[in-house]
């Protein structure tokens, strides 16, 4: 690629308030010294930096990756911004590469859109700017293009921010729901409801103490792992919001089989055990954002559980349960106690129950 | 997990399970009619349902859910009162999560909230005094609801506010008592009930000789209950038990939190702030005669019935809805003419469709779906 960094050639803006206000989002000499002192400062690769309204990319590096081009947007509204475990930003580009990656796509690069409200500390979105790149960096991922908007006080909370993302699929991998079969394995990488635990807790708002962290990270890396283990893997999926609750009812539905979870075979730690147990909450519906679902055939299925085990993401993982010929999207867990109870999709959100 | 996991222990429940199965086989009984035991309390519904209870349990014996959801018994006008209430603009709105969902005649608190209503879920009253405090410019109403078990604290949130002078806070209160509830369903003239689990987070506070007119006058067994799923059984275990050897006692099995003098210091507080109601309407079950609390006219300048005007109508329950039926066991949630199909957790149309307590919530989302068409099998099988 010949693109020539024409940053070089001109000087980086700076910001000296310490606050963001409407004149960084009008167009002018606030928002570029915005853009540049924050963003730019922070992401800083030969792609963004000059600063076209687009990112070049060259398609025949991309297609060495794969024959097919996998494309995922997602929108992050959190509160709080910092949380237990990570924030935003890293939040907003695990998210999106984990979208990507369950697909058996390799991802290679995000652009990033920020909506702020007015008010909010310069330092806080140079934070964030900076734990974004940092995360990028770390998966192999660069943020080659964004965008800026500064809102009135009140039309957004803090600060919102979209990440879109490319990556490529090799042309062996066709991972799809509807292809989960009667006898397949259904497996996790590890501890489920620490995300949603962790954000819950770190709210405030219910006095809670608790040392859960949020498992926020981007999972390409383990994903690669497991299709090398067993190649015909039927699908994986992130179980964020609704949890793996509501992602297994998806497969069951999409692929018209039923699914049987044992509870004991369920990774859960005990501090969310316990922190789900106090609001009446089940952690099966709590949010993750560092762990897959896995429907493995199963005759590779020890071999995928083992490549789980053996990948520093995976260390946790299990075999939580089988797809099974019962009722088409039906989705039962053997309980600990040795009942059997279904697992439903959830209305709305969880809320606390009285007592 | 400590305290928790020896509650949950499957191979005590085994031994349970063969023990109730025996004692469930030596009990005559019509042949087509079931032992029924309700639960009064939610929180039992809500436990038989996540670890699979009822599924376990010989089918002789069939557990009705009863009335001890606080958010499923609410009637719609109180809702209306609700709703009401927290849109003036002056007010925070503040309640408890699982209430935000319950359908009034026009909309829920969380539609209301949709549409500007300044609607906060809280975790105790002490946040919603909290916020009062934080915002003195604010009206501040926190949603009493639930029976004993939360009345103590909303009590002791209102003397706190006196304390304190804060003259911005103030109570919506729905409280209800669970005895005449209980009496209600004893009166009914269709009941069919052989024995109740007690609530016992109720008991916690009122202790269990409250409930000796159950026995005495009513001759049925209750056992004050636990809420882990060996407490269940155990309790299960000790009504058949009394059945077996035709006693009809008040048991306490949740002797680990329950004296069977009650909370002296929760009590008190409640009686400082509270007198019964002539009467409270409750949704499917209709008016009962002192089932629900007010707050003394001592406390009235924390009464948000007499702060705000609130219209106070009577809805009726919709005329199709059988929560009545449901809630004293005479039909199952399944057999109600709208289960799943009008009457869904997405729109619901009865009270126990509402929260996760709720025995029609807790059939759809737990397994009720199927049984539906499985209803004909089953009662093929118990014929």
């Amino acid at each position: 690629m010949n693109i020539v960094p024409f940053i070089s050639r001109r000087t980086r803006g700076r910001v000296h308030v310490p606050t963001v206000t409407l004149a960084h989002g009008g167009g002018g000499k606030a928002m570029k010294d915005l853009i540049d002192d924050v963003f730019v400062e922070a992401f800083d690769n030969p792609l963004l930096a000059p600063l076209h309204d687009q990112a070049r990319l060259d398609l025949n590096a991309l297609a060495r990756h794969g024959d097919r081009l996998a494309f995922t947007t997602d929108s992050f509204v959190i509160d709080p911004l910092v949380f237990p475990g990570g924030d935003i930003g890293k939040l907003a580009v695990c998210g999106t590469i984990n979208d990507l990656a369950v697909g058996g796509a390799v991802p290679l690069y995000l652009s990033c859109a920020v909506i702020v409200e007015e008010g909010m500390p310069i330092d806080l979105l140079r934070r964030i700017a900076r734990s974004m790149a940092a995360t990028a960096r770390e998966a192999g991922v660069t943020i080659v293009t964004g965008d800026t908007k500064v809102v009135n006080k009140g039309a957004c909370d803090k600060m919102f921010i979209t990440t879109t993302g490319i990556g490529a699929i090799r042309a062996d991998i066709d991972l799809a729901a509807h292809d989960a079969r009667p006898g397949d394995a259904v497996l996790v990488n590890g501890l489920l409801g620490d995300h949603g635990a962790a954000v819950l807790s770190a709210r405030g708002d219910l006095a809670l103490e608790s040392p859960i962290v949020s498992d926020c990270v981007a999972l390409h890396g383990l994903v690669a792992a497991l299709l090398a283990a067993a190649p015909n893997t039927r699908f994986v999926r992130d179980p964020t919001r609704g949890g793996v609750a509501t992602v297994l009812n998806e497969i069951a539905e999409a692929a018209q089989v039923s699914i049987e979870i044992d509870e004991a075979a369920t990774p859960i730690r005990d501090e969310v055990r316990g922190f789900c147990e106090i609001l009446g909450l089940d952690p099966l519906y709590l949010a993750n954002e560092g762990k897959i679902v896995a429907i493995v055939p199963p005759v590779q299925s020890q071999a995928a559980l083992a490549a789980m085990l053996a990948h520093p993401l995976g260390v946790k993982a299990s075999i939580i349960g089988r797809v099974a010929s019962g009722e088409p999207g039906r989705v039962t867990m053997r309980t600990v106690f040795g009942g059997s109870r279904i697992v439903d999709m959830l209305v709305g959100e969880q809320l606390p129950r009285i007592c | 997990m400590k305290y928790v996991d020896e509650y949950r222990d499957r191979s005590k429940a085994e031994i349970l399970l063969r023990e109730i199965e025996a004692l469930a086989a030596g009990i005559q009984r019509p042949q087509d009619r079931p032992i029924q035991i309700m639960e009064v309390c939610g929180g039992h519904t809500h436990s038989i349902f996540r670890y699979g209870i009822e599924g376990m349990l010989p089918q002789s014996i069939e557990l009705v859910h009863g009335p001890g959801c606080p958010v499923c018994v609410l009637p719609m006008g109180r809702v209306d009162d609700c709703v009401a209430i927290a849109e003036r603009p002056e007010v925070i709105f503040t309640t408890f999560g699982d209430a935000m969902r319950v359908p009034g005649s026009r909309k829920s608190l969380l539609q209301a909230k949709a549409d500007g209503a300044d609607v906060r879920m809280v975790y105790s009253p002490m946040d919603a005094l909290d916020l009062a405090r934080r915002h003195p410019a604010r009206e501040v109403v926190f949603f009493g609801i639930g029976f004993e078990t939360t009345m103590p604290s909303t009590a002791l949130t209102v003397l706190q506010a006196e304390r304190e002078g804060i003259e911005n806070f103030s109570v919506f209160c729905n409280h209800i008592t669970i005895v005449p509830t209980i009496k209600a369903i004893l009166d009914s003239p269709d009941l069919r009930l052989d024995g109740f689990l007690g609530p016992g987070h109720v008991s916690m506070v009122i202790g269990t000789a409250p409930y000796e007119f159950i026995a005495r006058f009513y001759k049925k067994p209750m056992v004050v209950a636990g809420f882990e799923p060996l407490d269940v059984l155990q309790s299960i275990w000790m009504v058949l038990k009394q059945i077996k050897e035709g006693r009809c006692e008040i048991e306490n099995q949740y002797a680990r939190i329950v004296p069977a003098s009650g909370n002296g210091q929760a009590l008190r507080a409640v009686a400082r702030v509270y007198e019964l109601r002539e009467f409270f309407e409750w949704r499917g079950l209709g008016s009962i005669d002192h089932s629900g609390v007010k707050m003394r006219a001592a406390y009235a300048r924390f009464d948000a019935e007499r702060k705000f005007a609130v219209p106070n109508v009577r809805i009726a329950d919709p005329k199709s809805c059988q929560c009545g039926e449901v809630l004293k066991g005479v039909i199952k949630p399944w057999q109600c003419k709208v289960f799943g199909t009008a009457c869904t957790p997405e729109s619901p149309l009865g009270a126990l469709m509402v929260s996760s307590e709720g025995a029609c919530a807790a059939y759809y989302q737990y397994g009720g779906r199927t049984h539906r068409q499985n209803d004909g099998a089953i009662e093929a099988g118990a014929a």
